[in-house]
């Protein structure tokens, strides 16, 4: 059906946006690629018009074997793994709950996706002050309220607060996708069970967490490659202290607060390496989705 | 045959949906409330802050004090132009990917997707020099360039989704009738396109102004778009909730408006197209 001369104008309009993401994409990665082979310390007169010396794998082990390399691991998993845990199962419950039949849903939805909307930077401020501050925060209120003792949220149970925070932006969007998936479902067949007799919970077992699969699978690969990377939550509240230093977070302090170009690269290629382990199964799924 | 609903389960779902969703909304709702508060009283007990006077002039004070306007505009332009920028860019790659796709198009696609997921903070230092070197830092055309390279996958993914939805045979018909290339696009597709090119400007409009990486390393006083701004309430000197509350209101306000009109394109674009 396409022409000779259509295929040739199809590459033409593609090319602007394959060079550009090829551009974006390899040039910055071969650059840490190169530096995470090289002693780079610019404080101290190291420069790439000056030559750095190659220093092989080095950087490579230093970054691995420094004491705060695991910890920095197991904070990622822990909170990755609790915001998943929290927004997909209140996510699936909530979904079920918003597709209910009921007097107001549309304004039910727009209150709970509202969280997803604010900017990273304020919902991180904002529950570091306003909400989680021991001394005038709204959580210390109702603790005195109540007679308690407040919490110093942010140092006292620090990981605990930011998987709570992290956890409050991102439940919008599990609630979005399953609520969306939960709709696509056939309720004729729901009927049929339930006139069978068949109770609610082997109800949800045997039909709605089925068809629900694949929207969570979904869920949790997308929220995965982005908590991975989570910043400025890190940034503005505890800036990496007690205990909350994520693989990302030691990263960027290798870089650009101690400077250590070389030893902060080679921790960008773990970083990468991580993030693609992850990417390929979310790809494999979204490919197939193509073919459909 | 629909299910007959009583009313009184209707009633329970109800007043459940509500409380949870008055729950999940409540720190904002929060927000807001204490932007309007004297800073004297919005540090008192919750009954105190609700019982205590209404006042504006925590808008005044945050534009006086720190030129809020400016940095409004810088997230209005960054937002706004990466946009403008990507589509410019996706909408003839989207096109063609869509109504002449060849045998590479989906391995091209998924490549696109693929550079969505490189962590940014692997490359933070090159970008970092290569800003410093071409004088970018701190300015709002390089950070327009990497919010439009962040988002560009999903911008191309969005559109090549909507435009697949277009009937290629109206497409024939009008090539048929003799229309070229140009005319075409211009007069045959755009008319077609242009809810899903909506959908899409709206949904990286939103991403755009949220981003807090980049934003946050690459600029100074100068470009800092909101989410930079924002972030520089974080060492708070004395009495500042009323303060920030206020700046957080005005930061989040446009965005949280656009965010319920583009519910369903979110679906949609967050998720490649796999979950519609």
């Amino acid at each position: 059906m396409a022409t000779q001369h259509s295929r040739s104008a199809a590459r033409f309009m593609m090319a602007p946006a394959v060079v550009l993401l090829l551009g974006w994409m390899l040039i910055p990665l071969s650059m840490t690629l190169f530096f995470s082979f090289k002693k780079y310390l610019p404080l101290r007169g190291d420069s790439l018009g000056n030559g750095l010396d190659w220093v092989g794998f080095d950087n490579y082990v230093r970054f691995v074997s420094s004491s705060s390399f695991w910890p920095s691991v197991i904070t990622t998993l822990l909170i990755v793994g609790g915001v998943l845990i929290i927004t997909v199962v209140l996510g699936i419950l909530l979904a079920i709950l918003l597709d209910q039949p009921m007097w107001g849903q549309g304004v039910v939805r727009i209150l709970v996706i509202a969280p997803f909307f604010v900017m990273p930077t304020v919902s991180a401020l904002v529950w570091k002050n306003l909400f989680m501050d021991p001394g005038n925060g709204f959580l210390a209120h109702v603790y005195r309220f109540f007679g308690a003792t407040p919490v110093e949220w942010l140092s006292q149970a620090s990981l605990q607060s930011i998987i709570m925070i992290v956890s409050w932006q991102w439940l919008p969007f599990a609630t979005l996708i399953l609520l969306t998936a939960i709709q696509s479902l056939d309720s004729e067949q729901l009927e049929a069970a339930e006139m069978d007799g068949a109770p609610i919970l082997s109800r949800f077992y045997h039909i709605v967490l089925p068809h629900l699969a694949r929207a969570i699978t979904i869920v949790i690969l997308i929220q995965t490659i982005f908590l991975l990377s989570i910043f400025a939550e890190i940034f503005v509240t505890t800036g990496g202290a007690f205990g909350t230093r994520t693989l990302t977070y030691l990263i960027y302090q290798r870089v650009l607060e101690s400077q250590n170009v070389g030893l902060g690269s080679a921790g960008g290629v773990y970083a990468i390496i991580l993030a693609n382990i992850v990417a390929i199964f979310l790809m494999r799924i979204v490919g197939k989705n193509l073919d459909a | 045959m629909a299910r007959a609903v009583t009313t009184q389960r209707k009633t329970i779902n109800t007043i459940i949906a509500w409380a949870i969703g008055l729950l999940i909304f409540f720190p904002i709702l929060w927000i807001i409330i204490l932007s309007f508060k004297a800073e004297g009283d919005a540090i008192k007990t919750p009954i105190a802050v609700l019982t205590s006077g209404w006042t504006l002039e925590n808008y005044g004070v945050v534009q006086e004090r720190s030129d809020y306007a400016k940095h409004f505009f810088n997230s209005v332009i960054l937002a706004f132009g990466s946009t403008i920028l990507g589509l410019i860019i996706a909408v003839p790659a989207a096109w063609s990917m869509a109504f002449v796709p060849s045998k590479r198009t989906k391995d091209i696609l998924l490549w696109m997707l693929s550079t969505k997921m490189l962590p940014a903070v692997g490359v933070l230092y090159p970008m970092y020099l290569i800003f410093i070197e071409l004088g970018l830092l701190d300015t709002r055309v390089g950070l327009v360039v990497v919010l439009m390279l962040i988002n560009l996958p999903i911008i191309v993914w969005m559109l090549y989704t909507y435009f697949r939805e277009i009937p290629g045979e109206i497409l024939e018909a009008s090539r048929m009738d003799g229309a070229s290339l140009r005319e075409e696009i211009l007069y045959v597709l755009t008319p077609m396109a242009i809810p899903g090119m909506a959908s899409t400007v709206l949904l990286n409009v939103i991403l755009a102004w949220n981003e807090a990486f980049w934003t946050l390393n690459l600029t100074a006083a100068k470009a800092a778009p909101l989410t930079a701004f924002i972030a520089s309430y974080s060492s708070p000197e004395g009495l500042f909730y009323a303060k920030l509350s206020a700046a957080s209101t005005m930061a989040i306000a446009p965005i949280l408006i656009m965010g319920w009109f583009s519910q369903k394109q979110l679906v949609r674009g967050l998720t490649f197209g796999a979950v519609k």
